[in-house]
């Protein structure tokens, strides 16, 4: 039975995301700069993509694909606000790390 | 063949998401994000989602990272962590903790349904010889513009929003209110 072991199954794709997720979420929780934080976000986001992805495949469903269409424009868009409010707290502080901000008063 | 590939892409994605995690160095760390996204890329291919994995490359890696590597080298962040120093004891222990827990549960939760996934759909007929070669943009086009329109054209707006709100942020403040020096230095 060399064949049954010779290409990987939905199972194999989604544990794999799962790994992704809660690798990005420790980082997300480690992690002080909060540049590198929106990275672990990042992760996470792409681990839900494979996901979906996996599962349009399998359950022969194109709507997987498109929701990670949308999912890939809103983190986009995500990120460019983040990132604008993030250069405008380190502009002000160089060093700030996400302790540092967990107000939002400036 | 395809265990092949699947190896090395999972290779490719776990050494990147760690990298994300443990390297101090920001520039580092977003190089390390660039092999996770490629990676992830490698997987669309495989699973036959061929427009989304040069979205994935264009978009992520091409713009996302690269803005990232903008903000990182503009605003001179590029300091490495002090990782050694743990601000909160038992903190990473515990993130690790959360993170294992996290993983075991939604892994086990895979294992344990991988019986109930059943065809529902048409399927995505990339495969079948008549389908052509670009059929999983022609399916994803049909499928977004006569089921999703509504939220693709929604999409436009949150952009513009998106794009209108980051330049009122990231606006330097006018030169009237020079209270702070480091605002006028960059």
């Amino acid at each position: 039975m060399h064949l049954a072991i010779a290409s990987p199954t939905t199972t194999w794709y989604l544990v794999l995301a799962s790994l992704l997720f809660a690798i990005g979420s420790v980082g997300v929780l480690v992690r002080r700069n909060p540049l590198v934080m929106f990275m672990c976000i990042e992760l996470m986001l792409n681990a839900v993509n494979l996901t979906f992805v996996a599962l349009a495949r399998k359950l022969g469903d194109i709507g997987g694909q498109t929701t990670v269409f949308f999912v890939m424009v809103v983190a986009a868009a995500e990120v460019v606000v983040g990132l604008g409010i993030i250069v405008s707290i380190l502009r002000r502080r160089p060093s700030a790390t996400a302790d540092d901000i967990a107000e939002l008063k400036g | 063949m395809q265990l092949f590939v699947f190896v090395c892409a999972a290779a490719m994605i776990l050494v990147g998401a760690i990298g994300v995690i443990v390297r101090s160095h920001p520039v580092h760390a977003a190089l390390s994000l660039i092999l996770t996204l490629f990676g992830v890329a490698v997987l669309f291919v495989a699973q036959e989602a061929h427009f989304l994995a040069a979205v994935q490359v264009i978009v992520y890696a091409g713009a996302i990272v690269v803005l990232f590597l903008f903000v990182i080298m503009l605003l001179g962040v590029d300091k490495a962590e002090a990782l050694r120093i743990d601000p909160v004891k038992v903190q990473r222990p515990l993130a690790v903790i959360v993170g294992l827990g996290l993983f075991g549960l939604v892994a086990a939760a895979i294992v344990r349904s991988r019986d109930s996934l059943v065809v529902r759909g048409r399927g995505i007929d990339i495969a079948s010889g008549d389908a052509g070669h670009d059929s999983n943009i022609r399916q994803l086009a049909n499928d977004l513009f006569s089921n999703h329109v509504f939220a693709f054209e929604i999409t436009s707006v949150l952009l513009v929003i998106a794009v209108v709100g980051t330049v009122l942020l990231a606006r330097r403040p006018r030169s009237g209110s020079a209270t702070d020096p480091s605002a006028g230095s960059k």
